[in-house]
């Protein structure tokens, strides 16, 4: 196997984790607010790992430049969507979870 | 000028998108850059002082690796409260100052809050930033203004 077939895996297997966890995340938290914070940045950093896996693998070419270009489009999309949807939440008045709240619905 | 730069921008966009070279191709990626071009020339580089753009341009690229290296703490750090058994958030939401007088400094900071540890920007006006912050200590090290001057930096002193 070469170096950088396992570089490319080794990239993929991380990037694919992070996104994993991100799944995880979205389920797990309490409300739509902190679900965002999974859905934000764990998304932007598996893809941007699995992406740049990719680009290893390619080496240095026109599909590596695409997919770099790929890389700093989500860089820059996926806060601002995040961004939007939640202002679209603030403006509906969803209200923010805390854990004082939680509390006092178990008592 | 800016109709020129535009063009440009947009033709070597093209080449390395098509990546092909016959004339067919060159002949429809000239036309379609200038159309690009002449549609949208003024809000690609509008009135900006083209020297200033050029520096802060330079300012933010410096910036990038301080910020790429806190999304990776903000990543490993949501890894850790997402796979935690007692689940160790406590939401707050706050609010910071508004220091800044371009647009872009303010998307810059908005888009960095996002990116990074445990903060989620909810909405951006001339006064202030809403943030949601997944912990207390989260919100701390915005509030702290590292960031902020950092960004404030990139602007620089120049009003436009």
């Amino acid at each position: 196997m070469e170096l950088r077939e396992v570089i490319t895996g080794i990239f993929l297997c991380v990037g694919c984790f992070f996104v994993v966890v991100a799944s995880i995340g979205v389920v797990r938290f309490p409300d739509f607010y902190t679900r965002l914070h999974p859905a934000g940045k764990s998304d932007t950093m598996g893809q941007a790992l699995i992406l740049s896996g990719l680009m290893v693998y390619e080496g240095v070419s026109v599909v590596s430049l695409k997919l770099f270009i790929i890389i700093v489009l989500i860089f820059i999309v996926n806060p601002a969507a995040t961004h939007s949807i939640a202002k679209a939440a603030y403006v509906a008045d969803v209200q923010p979870w805390t854990r004082k709240k939680e509390k006092g619905a178990d008592a | 000028m800016s109709f020129l730069i535009t063009a440009l921008f947009m033709f070597i966009f093209w080449i390395a998108l098509s990546w092909q070279f016959e004339p067919l191709y060159i002949i429809s990626g000239i036309v379609s850059s200038l159309t690009v071009a002449y549609l949208s020339h003024d809000v690609f580089i509008g009135q900006a002082n083209i020297r200033l753009g050029i520096m802060r341009l330079a300012r933010f690229i410096a910036y990038l690796p301080w910020l790429l290296w806190q999304v990776v703490l903000s990543n490993v750090d949501m890894v850790r409260r997402t796979l935690h058994p007692g689940l160790p958030i406590s939401p707050v939401v706050f609010k910071i100052k508004n220091i800044y007088k371009t647009e872009m400094a303010m998307v810059i900071l908005a888009n960095s809050i996002t990116l990074t540890p445990g903060t989620v920007t909810i909405d951006v006006n001339r006064e202030e930033f809403i943030i949601h912050a997944v912990s207390q200590d989260a919100a701390d090290s915005i509030i702290s203004g590292g960031m902020q001057s950092r960004v404030k930096k990139i602007e620089g002193e120049d009003d436009v």
